[in-house]
């Protein structure tokens, strides 16, 4: 009896406002340690250890999530053979920009919690036995996008591949350009491809390896200029981002638009490769040049 | 049709008035005259105080002026002899950039620039200046001949930004854009770029990499435009006038960042008010500057310029 007795009206309370915004906050708190994820891709509700297990690639539908920097070096090369370069390199505030918080506040809030200094990590490290030099971006630093520091590294690296003739590999990941830093973000783009120039001219090989999402000014200049550019499956490629472009168009994207899988029937891209196979298709490619 | 900007109208009455005058009544009547003086008195007050002290915003609003004179305005009044080459020899001719050549003080030079275009028809035929992946590849196409035979190249970037559409990320926007900064840093000629009107992000960029960049007094140059930039910031494209500020996109503020090399006067109000002192300022302007250059050998040429954009960037070495 009691299970089907209504309640009191009197307990009924009214809705209590929902702030949405402290809601989503909260959610994206607890996703960080959350035991299941959700698929970006397939929307499939996913055990976060066996995603994890799984080099970051949803079992389901083989979407490759993002993965950490660190991650990343530990695919892809030879055990404590990664050596970093030019860690040291700090951005500044040069506009004292501000939006909702100064851009000094926000790199100082990013610097303390990344343990880093900027959006990408350079450094040297061996696949197989090959000695090839790299760049890994790192997203979740202000979107991975390219900022005067990024750019300064990475025309080192290439600089510094030029005087070693050693093949350079770029992980890209990035929403492009860094406002905060204005038209000297855009500026970047011509520094790193003067710099590319110089290393193909020289015949040493360069190599992308584009991962979700790669738009924008990276996309523009380091990424699309590789001599081989190689994708992760589902990842995002283009120059301007799908929202902007559906409001511009104002229409709907055909299915798979800007996915991996466009640009390469569309002839953008020359391969695209599971991160399980990655370092062996790496390992190949390279071998094969160099030999 | 003289267009006039917000902060602009109160000019308007006083120059139809002035216009109406001088079309249909007898000048040299001493009613009228007295009329026009009047009328000059007061246009030239208002003008100072309307143009002595411009914001970022409304030096914003100049640049992309319907009144400012556009690239081939400048191809006109600078060359001679000149003709325009089309199609990107891949898929099609877009009329967003234009190019060819002509005699620049008697001396061959190769030009291409956005082409925005004056009136409604012609804005939505040239797509408002914002280029496809074919605009890209047949600026590098110019560029090549130009390379091949030793001619300077001269640029003029009036453009709100690279396309965002379905056919031009297909057929390769970023890798487009990529190309042609790629291979400005390839050619052994001479380079100028004049930014003219708007200079917006990659879609300028991408026939930007110059020896000499220079900016026109009241255009723009900048990563992304104050709107964008106020809608990713802000959630709210109505900020624009802070993210004009914010951003640090006039021609003072490059100048100062060391991004460009000089700045092109223009006539008082902005080139929209006079066309031919425009182009003056702006032909003596490109012939310094391509002197200069034709000084330097060819291979020095590339290695400067990849020297100059290297330079540029802030950060701290750390310790």
């Amino acid at each position: 009896m009691g299970l089907f007795r209504k309640k009191d009206k009197k307990e009924v309370k009214p809705h209590k406002e929902i702030d949405i915004k402290r809601e989503i906050k909260k959610a994206e708190a607890e996703k960080e340690e959350a035991l299941w994820i959700k698929c970006t891709s397939c929307m499939e509700l996913l055990y976060r250890k066996e995603v994890e297990r799984n080099y970051g690639i949803c079992p389901k539908c083989l979407y490759h999530f993002p993965i950490s920097v660190e991650k990343r070096i530990e695919l892809t090369f030879e055990p404590n053979s990664f050596k970093e370069f030019y860690e040291k390199l700090t951005p500044v505030d040069f506009l004292k920009f501000k939006d909702t918080k100064p851009y000094k506040t926000r790199l100082e809030e990013l610097m303390e919690k990344m343990g880093r200094k900027d959006a990408v990590v350079c450094g040297s490290g061996k696949i197989g036995n090959i000695e090839v030099l790299s760049a890994i971006f790192d997203f979740n630093f202000m979107g991975g996008s390219l900022g005067s520091v990024v750019g300064e590294k990475i025309t080192r690296l290439l600089e510094e591949g030029r005087r070693r003739k050693l093949p350079v590999v770029i992980f890209c990941t990035s929403g492009g350009a860094r406002m905060q830093e204005g038209i000297m973000s855009l500026m970047q783009m011509a520094k790193v491809t003067g710099a590319i120039y110089r290393l193909k001219e020289e015949g040493v090989p360069y190599i992308t390896v584009l991962t979700d999402p790669t738009l924008g000014g990276v996309s523009a200049s380091i990424a699309m200029l590789g001599d081989i550019i190689i994708a992760e499956p589902k990842a995002m490629i283009g120059f301007a981002g799908p929202r902007v472009i559906k409001e511009t168009i104002k229409e709907e994207l055909p299915p798979f638009f800007q996915r991996a899988e466009y640009l390469f029937e569309h002839g953008m891209i020359d391969m695209i490769v599971d991160r399980k196979d990655l370092k062996q298709t790496l390992y190949k490619v390279i071998s094969t040049i160099l030999s | 049709m003289k267009h006039y900007l917000d902060f602009e109208m109160k000019l308007k009455p006083l120059e139809t008035r002035l216009e109406e005058i001088k079309k249909f009544y007898d000048t040299s009547d001493p009613h009228y005259a007295k009329e026009i003086k009047s009328l000059e008195k007061k246009i030239a007050k208002l003008e100072k105080e309307i143009y002595s002290d411009l914001s970022p915003w409304q030096k914003t609003q100049l640049s992309r002026h319907l009144n400012r004179p556009r690239t081939l305005d400048y191809v006109d009044a600078l060359f001679s002899d000149y003709f325009e080459l089309h199609g990107d020899r891949r898929f099609k001719d877009d009329p967003a950039i234009v190019g060819g050549f002509g005699k620049f003080n008697g001396k061959t030079v190769a030009f291409v620039g956005h082409q925005k275009g004056k009136d409604i028809k012609e804005m939505a035929q040239r797509n408002f200046g914002m280029a496809h992946p074919e605009g890209y590849r047949k600026a590098m196409r110019i560029m090549d001949l130009a390379s091949r035979w030793m001619k300077p190249i001269i640029t003029f970037i009036d453009t709100p930004g690279a396309y965002p559409g379905v056919g031009a990320e297909e057929r390769g926007q970023a890798e487009a854009i990529a190309a042609s900064i790629y291979f400005m840093f390839t050619l052994n000629v001479p380079i100028v770029s004049l930014v003219i009107g708007e200079g917006g992000s990659g879609g300028a960029l991408a026939i930007g990499v110059a020896d000499r960049i220079l900016m026109l007094e009241n255009s723009i140059y900048s990563v992304i435009s104050p709107e964008g930039c106020a809608a990713i910031l802000w959630r709210d494209g109505t900020r624009a006038k802070q993210a004009a500020e914010a951003l640090k996109l006039t021609a003072h503020d490059l100048y100062e960042l060391k991004v460009i090399d000089g700045i092109v006067k223009e006539p008082f109000g902005g080139a929209h008010r006079n066309w031919k002192e425009t182009f003056e300022n702006t032909g003596k302007a490109i012939k310094t500057h391509l002197e200069e250059l034709l000084t330097i050998p060819p291979h020095e040429l590339k290695e400067r310029r990849y020297e100059k954009f290297k330079k540029m960037g802030f950060f701290l070495e750390g310790k």
